[in-house]
This record gives C-alpha cells, structure tokens and sequence, in this order.
C-alpha cells in the first residue's frame, strides 16, 4: 500500500487532548514513520468532541478518516505495526468516523469544522465552507444582515439566551463615531468548554463571525476577551488573527470590500466575574472587574462607552453558518422559543464525555444516558447541574426535562451554556450548595452586598445546617438569604447563586437531614471578604439585616 | 510564607522592565491589564515597587493601579516558584474526585493553596476550571495541562516537578 504520498494522520492538538498525552501520540507516530521509512503527513487538528476517546487518532483511508482511540503513547508501536498508516482494523478501532453513531446522531452546524479542519489553515477553512456566510453579508445591506439573524431566533449562547439580533439592532440603530464587537471568551462555568473547543479547532469561524456583526452594527474595532487559563486557544486565536490580516480578512477593506475591521485579543488574569458582560468591559478598559450596574445596557453604552455587540464565542460562531444557509433554515430548528441547535458539553462523571451539538428539545435523559451511557465508574447516576456553577442541581426524576430555556426556566433550572456536569449516588448535595455559596464568596466582585457579604453568610448558614444546628431555623434562615441575593444582586452572580442552593435542598432534602454525619469540608480558603472594610463577626440572621437593596 | 526571603529585583531592572512593557502598549486603549501581563511575563511577578511606575507612566493614581493588581488572581506579588501546581476545585472535577486530590497534593506538598514551600520549589494555588471538564479531574504542573489525574499520577507528576 506504500505509495507515493504521504499518509495524512490527525492527532488533535486540543488541551483536553493533549492533558491525556495527544503530544506525545503524535512524536511517538512521526518517529515509528521514519523507524519504517513511510511518508506520513502528521495535522494537528482539533478535536472531534469525543472526549472519552482521546487522545483519538484519526488516518486518512479511500473510504474516509478512520478512527482509533483512546491510543496512549505506548499503543503507538504496536498500532503502527498492525496497519495502521493503512488504516487496518485493531483492538482500539473506532470505524469510520463519520459512521460513530454518537456522532453521526448530531447536528453539527457550529461544530461542523471542529475537529476535521487543521484549525490554522484558511485554506482548509475555506474547503470546508468558510467565508460563504461573511461573502454573504458582505452583498447585502447591513439591515439585512441583522434581520437574517433575527430570523434565526439565535439566542445568546453565553447563557442569558437574549436573542442575538435585537441586540445587533439595537447597536446598529445607534449613532457613533465609534462601535465595537467584543466577543466574551471568557468561559469560567466548571463543566463548559465548547468555547475552547471551538477556538482552538476553528478560530477563523469566531473571526468570520465578529466581521458578520462587524458589517451588520458598522463596527471597525474588535477585541476578544479570552481567560488566561486557556493559554493554548490564546496561541492559536492569535496565529489566527496573524494569518488572517495577512489574508486580507481583517483590516481595512475586508475581502475588498468598504467594510474595516481590525481585531486584537485581549487576556483576562484569573477573575471568574469577568464572565459577566460589564464586568468584562471595564477589564477591557483595563480596569478592576467590578460589574456596572445596568442601564445603561452595553448595546447603547458598552466599551469606553459606546455602543458595543457584547457576544459569547459559540454566538459568533453559529453566525457565519445562519449566513451561508439562510435564518429561515436555521429557525426550523428546535423547539418553541430555543431554535437551532445546542452545543451541549457533557462532563463530570460520564462515561462518554464530549460535545453533542443537537437540536433544542432532546431531554435531559438522552443527553446523560444516551449519548453519555451514564457515569464514568458506573454507579447510578444521582444528580445533574446544567448551565455551571450558578445552575441548577437537578435529579433523575427529572431527566424527561426537554432542553429548552423557556422549560427549565419553568422548573427553577437554566440551560445556561449548555454545560451538563453529572454526579453520581455518592455525591452529598449540603457539601455542593456550600461550594456554591463559597464559590460565590471566592469570586464576587464586591460591588454589591448581597453578593459579597450574602455568599460568606450563606457558607456559614449551610455549615450550621450540616452540623444540626438549629437547622429547621436555619433553613428558614437560608431561603431568606438566598430571596435576598435573587431580588437585591446587581449581576447573575450573586441573582443566581441561590439557584444550586435551593434546587439541592429541594430535590435533595434528605442530604440537610443528616445531623452530624457530613463535617464540612476541610476549609480550603479563608473566607474573608478581601474587598470589603473589616466586617463584624457572623452572629445568626446577619446575612438578612445588613443587606440593602 | 516565603518569597519574600528570596530574591527580589532591583530598581533599575525594575524600572527597564516597567517602561519596556509600557511601550509595548503605547497607543493601546485601557491598556493596564496587557501592560502587567507583559511585565509579569518578562519579570514573573508584579512586585509593589513597579506600582508607582506604572501609576507615572500611565497618569493613573497609585490606587488604581494597586486596585487593578489586586484583583485579579493572577498577578503575583512575590517572585514565582520554580513550578506552580494548580488544581481544578470547579464541580466538574468535584464530582470525580478532585476534594480528595487536592487533600492529597496539601498534605503531601505541606502547604496549602495560595502558599509556596519552603524552598520556593512549589507553589499550589486553586483554579475554577480550566475547560476540561470531561477529563477530570485536571491539574496543570508547570504551565502544562493534565487530564485524569489521580493521586499516583499526580505523586510522578510532583516528583518530575520536585527532583
């Protein structure tokens, strides 16, 4: 089968990948090519979305791009020697990719590149459909562009699902010298990584994306605002943007046309709050993540001031695709008010963690049992938090739950950004409502105090329910405090972190039962408010009678 | 704590690195943050004396500065251990056992999160998520990213980082 040209083999070069020795896989593969003296072309791309499977190595045959995985480095040798530059069968063979049931079932619009392209070839990009959504918009009035995206009914993927298009139409509608496209990569809910994902395995699509709202709200400065704890999608976003003035696509006269734009990324420093919108402005203002309280809202009033598209990756993302095919097509996907697709993220305790990008409306129940078969040790599983740290704790009973905004938000859950982290029957649910509260504490901003002074009370309630401390009273106690962060918090940070709270104490009574039995976790972190004036010792109802609103 | 035993840098350096960072900004609008992400990367910390500097370079007050410096986790105010060991605390790798890890990494290590050993070998902090959530729980060691760390794996990875 040695033939004149090189084999292509993929081995990802996305960190989830790589945290399980994807780097390694691909030296140990180049150097058994030249120990046989067979001509391989080695592509780094980005990752299927298998997680389980990684690192999973993917060559390229006749019939298509078969699939081996998990392939650990020391497999590497062995595989080589039994076929696989050509392909062969083996005890880790996946088939044809394409044909993996788990991910033949999706609907990947957004995710459609990830994982088959070499993430900084634009080129390939191109070959794959890029450009056709942003060459669209370029013919047609900005106007017109606005409404096609309203027509889809995208709904903001960063988790607040505010549809995307009346936000591009508010921007557009306003006069400015000066308007900008922010797009928030600032991915900090535990359980959500599809914006990594997406780039580091296809970076030109946010780009394309930003330049469609670019031309559609009259925008010609963009920034992406990336968390620093994803320092290899900060390598490939910035080699991106490299190729891609060197392209012509960014920069004045984009593809030739009157449209401008110029794109820079910016880094976060560790600060979870600057997920939120306005907070992420003033850090892109280079100032103290301190949430603004709105109005005025970002679309009006956003960076340094003016009128701003602030948008989440997955957002952008999904838009060069609505371009290239039409609103109307992306609408027909769906349920009720949630159209098009999702890109759900499984994680925690599952056996087949990854991305499952699918329409709205698949229930819960299909997403953790289906496509996840359930958790990773194989115990039952007891407990799902969709949407991050400040969603939901759901049960079980629970899972026929179709994913769709409107019906969780009817059950007091939130799709949030998708993220489906699942537990299993060991998990004690008093111990997860006191990480919340004290996750809360960690990361508040400090600029309201419902959120800054509730969330350190809100440990110390939880803690004195969990030692069986007056706990009917502190119950009572806890629910007020948690009323009082929902009604009184400036942002969703201290307005939802009630809601992990107050769904595990309702689904999950029996864990606040228990006198004595769980001890509080060992105290990881002081929780002294470190943006506060020195505050008074707690004493019992504190949290309650401090708090103005 | 230690770091403050160990080896500072001294003024001029400091001022060299300051003002090369800054002008690795001119022009940039708000550009505090970008600025301390090139000094810290060039010098490894944030030390308090480059606070006024920047505070004259950029006609800000001291206290923005300081506020900004501050706030975010990352910026260091004391040199850098040789290796950082940072660990997933986010419910994602909660929820396969990453409490039990880091009880691990505290006891074995001697220090807790936030601090550095007494040799300044190893620092340990916490980090809400780090984007792997289906391959926890996630440790980075050295700037590099691991999946399904469990103790032994994590015992070679400090022993690689100590020895």
């Amino acid at each position: 089968m040695s033939t004149g040209s090189p084999v292509v083999i993929y081995v990802p070069r996305d960190s989830a990948a790589r945290s399980v020795g994807a780097d390694e896989v691909a030296d140990r593969i180049a150097l058994a090519a030249a120990e046989r003296d067979r001509e391989v072309s080695i592509v780094r791309n980005g990752s299927r979305g298998l997680l389980w499977l990684e690192p999973m190595v993917e060559v390229e045959t006749d019939a298509g791009r078969v699939a081996y995985g998990p392939v650990t480095p020391d497999d590497v040798d062995r595989l080589v020697d039994e076929g696989l530059f050509d392909g062969a069968d083996n005890a880790l063979s996946q088939g044809l990719t394409e044909q993996i049931g788990w991910l033949r079932d999706q609907h990947r619009l957004t995710f459609a590149r990830v994982g088959v392209i070499d993430p900084l070839s634009l080129d390939d990009y191109q070959a794959h459909g890029g450009l056709v959504g942003l060459r669209s918009a370029l013919d047609l009035p900005p106007a017109q562009v606005t409404e096609e995206v309203i027509t889809s009914g995208l709904r903001g993927r960063g988790g607040a699902g505010f549809p995307a298009g009346i936000k591009w139409q508010t921007v557009m509608n306003a006069e400015a010298g000066q308007k900008y496209i922010c797009c928030n990569a600032d991915e900090g809910d535990s359980g959500t990584y599809a914006d990594r994902m997406l780039l580091e395995g296809d970076p030109f699509c946010l780009i394309e994306g930003m330049l469609i709202a670019a031309r559609a709200v009259g925008a010609t400065q963009g920034y992406i605002y990336l968390r620093s704890e994803y320092p290899a999608a900060a390598e490939t976003l910035r080699t991106a943007i490299e190729i891609a003035y060197s392209r012509g696509l960014l920069g004045a006269s984009v593809l030739g046309s009157d449209t401008s734009f110029d794109l820079a990324l910016r880094m976060g420093a560790g600060a979870y709050i600057c997920g939120e919108e306005t907070s992420m402005l003033e850090s892109l203002e280079g100032k103290r993540g301190v949430i603004r309280p709105k109005p005025p809202i970002p679309a009006l009033a956003g960076l340094f001031g003016r009128p701003t598209v602030v948008n989440n990756v997955i957002t952008l993302a999904s838009v060069p695709g609505i371009m290239a095919e039409s609103g109307a097509a992306y609408a027909e996907l769906g349920v009720e008010r949630s159209r098009g697709t999702q890109v759900f993220q499984l994680a925690g305790n599952i056996a087949r963690g990854g991305i499952v990008e699918t329409a709205f409306g698949i229930s819960l129940d299909d997403l953790v049992h289906g496509y996840g078969g359930g958790t990773r040790n194989g115990r039952p599983v007891r407990a799902v938090q969709v949407g991050g740290p400040l969603g939901a704790y759901l049960p079980v009973e629970q899972f026929d739950l179709p994913l769709d905004y409107e019906a969780f938000a009817a059950v007091g859950a939130m799709v949030g950004h998708g993220g489906v982290v699942v537990f299993d029957d060991t998990v004690d649910m008093a111990v997860q409502a006191r990480f919340a509260m004290e996750f809360c504490a960690e990361e508040s901003c400090g600029k309201c105090t419902p959120c800054r002074i509730g969330s350190v009370r809100g440990v110390e309630v939880i803690d004195k329910i969990i030692a069986d401390q007056d706990r009917d009273s502190n119950l009572v106690l806890l629910d007020d405090l948690c009323e009082t962060m929902v009604d009184g918090s400036l942002c969703a940070m201290g307005g939802l972190t009630p809601m992990p709270v107050r769904s595990a104490i309702k689904h999950f009574p029996d864990d606040f039962d228990r006198p004595g039995v769980t001890p509080p976790p060992r105290a990881t972190v002081e929780l002294v408010d470190r943006h506060a004036a020195p505050q008074q010792p707690a004493t019992d109802g504190i949290g309650t009678t401090e708090v103005t609103p | 704590m230690s770091g403050d035993q160990r080896a500072g840098i001294d003024a001029a350096a400091l001022a060299e690195a300051v003002s090369s960072a800054v002008a690795a900004h001119r022009g940039e609008p708000g550009p505090l943050m970008e600025i301390l992400h090139t000094l810290q990367a060039s010098i490894g910390w944030v030390p308090p004396e480059a606070i006024g500097l920047l505070a004259n370079e950029l006609n800000l007050s001291r206290a923005e500065v300081h506020g900004v410096v501050t706030f975010y986790h990352d910026f260091r105010a004391t040199p850098p251990a040789a290796t950082l060991v940072r660990i997933c605390r986010a419910e994602a790798c909660q929820s396969v056992g990453a409490r039990a890890l880091a009880d691990h990494a505290r006891d074995r290590l001697g220090i807790d999160y936030g601090e550095t050993s007494a040799d300044g070998s190893v620092a340990l902090a916490q980090v809400f998520c780090f984007g792997n959530c289906a391959l926890g729980p996630a440790v980075e060691v050295g700037g590099l990213l691991y999946g399904r760390v469990d103790a032994d794996r994590l015992d070679a990875l400090l022993d690689g980082a100590t020895s």
